[in-house]
């Protein structure tokens, strides 16, 4: 006679995985650094000119689209860094169609296709000839950023028709909330139900915890992952479009740096950068964390140069967190399962 | 007279498994000495411990008869002991000559590394050797008999006085075998002692003149080889008794589930062909190395193959297409557990339904909730223990964590389902409890496809089986004509065919 166990779902109480997710502890971050700015720093309600919710928001769009598909290819344990160029190039291309007479919505259209097609040679590389992604799309963050100035040369193309520019920076009618905003949460609950809610997902993070695991249980691992770069290039393409709409300029140097900002987002967010766990959540909370911080320092008249030490050392700062919570839960492991 | 090598009842454990459990070991300069025992016997852990790559827990060590213990392999290596590996381990970016004074290099009066002397030696080595080694290219690309006569060389330059050859003839030809035999030969001459272990009882017998004979860890005898038989010998290897251990169920045998045909990976496995009926456990037997786990990979289609076919149920199983091959009925638990079957960072609920995700999602969406169901349900079927489903099966016990892959599997309903080594490395209490399931899913019509090392297991479940030698089918032995002998014979030996050439 067997005595028939149902299994409890969950080792941990509930309030200990909900509050010490890394999602929770940035949301309550975010409310930190917010009520110290308002208690710390003049005008950061009212600051001259006009740095409102919108700007914010504005501001932090491209990284949290950009940060969709590249939590997913993270996931499985790989990265890609060329998005920023992608994104560059698809604005140039975006403005040089546009300039030679193609019609606004084809320019666009193409200009994405463009960035799926380097997604494609990316997953290509990674996975049929067999390449680290790290050393892939460092090589493509050069060279598809230097095609990117090279086809526009020091010129920018600005010349867009102003009802369009106007009309992506505007928000929904009587919120402060961009219409970009709008396009932001159609990918994310896309990308979420995507990676969270579907065997394609399940599959996302078996790879990311073991790929030879994954394998035998079916899932076709160069396919997923090479799906994940096309998707990362055709979205990385589509916020050079809308980027470019967003501020009227098309340059080959729109989007420098974004992949670092956008890395840093999804590792501070809590999906680790071996693969295998973590939330969409938390890497867009973690996107909005730097978007906080970066309004905070901009009022304040901090520069550029400052946020980027900042984001480099947040990026550290968190991988060197997620190491020492894996150390010391390794422990406790071994320490559990000795009694 | 002192012996070289004197080993006297040596122990060893591995957390709760005893590796070794008495070894004894006697070995004289100017002999060739072969060790064998089945896969699992304990000749490597011995040899590990002679190679001072581990310590051992108990149990008597003398070289020229004096007691010693190392404390590592390099310590060992200082003590004149040379252990050649079946797989060589050379830098592959260094050249053969730099290989072999790799860490002790000759300098030049101006502190640089002296190149003409590192050359002229290796070449006087390799002379001796009578073999011809560029010593200035690269090891990579080196094949595996010219590997382990660099590694013989290394041995040699370092005055090695115990030369031991771990299975070294596994992955050569006829004639890098003969070449290396007559260097074992000569090493012999020149006063060193030789420890070669090899399943190949051809060579043994041809080249050794001592063989010691070691079983589940213990040392069984130590014989001339002009006293002994190959019979013998294979009985001293497999000797107990097996029936008592395996209770297996009497399952109808019905129609053929698995049909291969001509199954080809060139240096791998060459023209496999069997079938498996339902309700039948077929056990690919062989020794390690013999391409048993490439094979079943083959058919499951996580290896490629070159030509043949897979059927299963009369359709065509497609190409290294391991979801094709599943959503025809197929299921397969990797001999490896924690690398394969399991995300050992993940919960227990989610490796159980990651190979049913496809069918646990309803409209296309999963949920936890949905996936909560069939892993409550599976993992109480096998009696898991666990503390929660979400608890991480790394914090599992081996047996547990192995339970969790057949819950997997089993969960996915198959038709036929290959199991790659079923008890590796777990408690003989679950042992016994996997061996019962193995035999219950037969009785439940799923065809069974197994690859155990443990010939007491094979001989216990198996309906039938398929003795794997170097590629091919050498041996289909149905219940009543497998025995230890039988096996060991087919897997040794070459088949009838490759004797009438």
């Amino acid at each position: 006679m067997t005595v028939e166990t149902t299994y409890r779902r969950h080792d941990r109480p509930l309030w200990r995985r909900l509050l010490l997710r890394p999602e929770a502890i940035l949301i309550f971050a975010i409310i930190l650094i917010v009520v110290l700015s308002i208690i710390g720093i003049p005008n950061y309600l009212r600051p001259n000119p006009g740095y409102t919710f919108t700007t914010l928001l504005l501001n932090a769009v491209p990284i949290l689209i950009l940060l969709l598909p590249l939590t997913l290819i993270i996931a499985t344990g790989e990265i890609d860094i060329s998005v920023g160029s992608i994104l560059g190039l698809s604005s140039a291309s975006f403005g040089l169609l546009f300039e030679a007479g193609v019609p606004l919505p084809l320019a666009a259209v193409l200009s994405v296709i463009i960035g799926g097609l380097i997604g494609a040679v990316n997953g290509f590389l990674v996975t049929i000839v067999g390449l680290p992604s790290l050393a892939v799309t460092i090589g493509m963050l050069a060279l598809v950023r230097g095609i990117a100035v090279g086809i526009l040369g020091t010129t920018s193309v600005t010349s867009f028709p102003p009802e369009v520019t106007s009309f992506v920076r505007s928000s929904i009618p009587g919120t402060p909330v961009p219409w970009l905003i709008v396009v932001f949460v159609v990918l994310a609950i896309v990308f979420g139900v995507l990676l969270h809610f579907t065997a394609f997902g399940r599959g996302v993070f078996a790879i990311g915890l073991s790929s030879e695991t994954a394998a035998f249980s079916g899932v076709n691992v160069n396919r997923t992952k090479f799906i994940l770069f096309v998707l990362s290039g055709l979205t990385a393409a589509l916020v050079g479009v809308l980027f470019t709409l967003q501020y009227s300029n098309a340059i080959g140097s729109n989007g420098n740096g974004f992949e670092l900002r956008a890395i840093t987002a999804i590792v501070l967010g809590g999906v680790s950068i071996w693969g295998g766990t973590g939330t969409l959540l938390g890497a867009i909370v973690g996107g909005l964390f730097i978007a906080t911080v970066n309004k905070s320092l901009q009022v304040l008249g901090i520069g550029d140069d400052a946020i980027y030490v900042i984001t480099g050392s947040a990026l550290i700062v968190s991988v060197v967190i997620a190491s020492v919570a894996s150390v010391i839960s390794t422990r406790r492991r071994v320490t559990t399962s000795a009694t | 007279m002192s012996h070289l090598l004197e080993l006297h009842g040596v122990t060893k454990t591995f957390g709760a498994v005893a590796a070794l459990a008495g070894a004894d070991l006697v070995l004289d300069a100017g002999s060739i000495h072969a060790l064998v025992g089945e896969n699992g016997a304990g000749k490597s852990t011995l040899v590990k411990i002679i190679g001072g790559l581990h310590g051992r827990d108990g149990g008597e060590f003398l070289l020229d008869g004096e007691a010693v213990d190392f404390k590592s392999t390099a310590d060992a290596k200082h003590h004149g002991i040379a252990v050649i590996y079946q797989e060589p381990t050379l830098f592959p970016d260094l050249t053969v000559a730099e290989n072999i004074f790799v860490g002790r290099q000759p300098y030049t009066r101006l502190g640089f590394v002296n190149r003409a002397e590192m050359r002229r030696a290796t070449l006087e080595l390799t002379s001796r050797l009578g073999v011809v080694i560029d010593p200035d290219r690269e090891a990579r690309g080196l094949s595996i008999a010219d590997q382990q006569i660099i590694e013989i060389a290394k041995a040699i330059s370092l005055n090695a006085k115990v030369v031991i050859m771990d299975e070294p003839t596994a992955a050569l030809s006829g004639i890098e075998v003969e070449r290396l035999m007559g260097i074992a030969r000569q090493l012999r001459d020149e006063g060193k002692g030789i420890i070669f272990i090899s399943h190949r009882f051809d060579e043994v017998f041809e080249l050794c003149d001592t063989i010691t004979v070691m079983r589940d860890g213990q040392y069984i005898a130590t014989n001339a080889i002009a006293d002994v038989t190959v019979d013998e010998i294979i009985k001293q290897m497999v000797g107990r008794s097996v029936e008592n251990l395996f209770p297996k169920q009497e399952a109808t045998i019905g129609e053929v589930v698995l049909d291969v045909a001509h199954l080809t990976r060139a240096g791998v496995f060459e023209d496999v062909s069997f079938q498996v009926r339902a309700g039948e456990i077929v056990c690919l037997a062989g020794l390690v190395g013999a391409g048993r786990s490439e094979i079943a990979r083959a058919v499951f289609g996580v290896d490629k193959y070159e030509s043949g076919t897979v059927t299963l149920d009369g359709a065509t199983v497609p190409r290294h297409k391991p979801s094709a091959a599943m959503e025809l009925g197929m299921g397969f638990v990797p001999e490896d557990r924690r690398k394969q079957g399991l995300a050992m960072t993940a919960g227990v609920q989610t490796n159980i339904t990651l190979a049913i995700r496809n069918q646990v999602a309803k409209a296309g969406f999963i949920t936890s909730k949905l996936e909560q169901g069939p892993a409550d349900l599976w993992a109480r079927r096998l009696q898991v223990k666990t503390r929660a489903l979400d608890t991480h099966a790394v914090m599992l016990s081996g047996g547990n964590q192995q339970k969790v892959v057949l819950a997997k599997w089993l969960a996915t309903n198959p038709k036929l389902l290959i199991i790659d080594e079923p008890t590796r490395g777990i408690d003989v209490g679950t042992k016994s409890e996997v061996h019962r399931l193995i035999s219950e899913l037969a009785g439940t019509g799923v065809a069974v496809l197994m690859i155990s090392s443990e010939l007491p297991e094979v001989l216990g479940m198996a309906d039938r089986v398929l003795v794997v030698r170097e590629g091919r089918l050498t041996g289909n032995l149905s219940r009543a004509d497998a025995t230890a002998e039988t096996v060991m014979y087919a897997a040794t030996h070459a088949a009838n065919e490759e004797v009438a050439k």
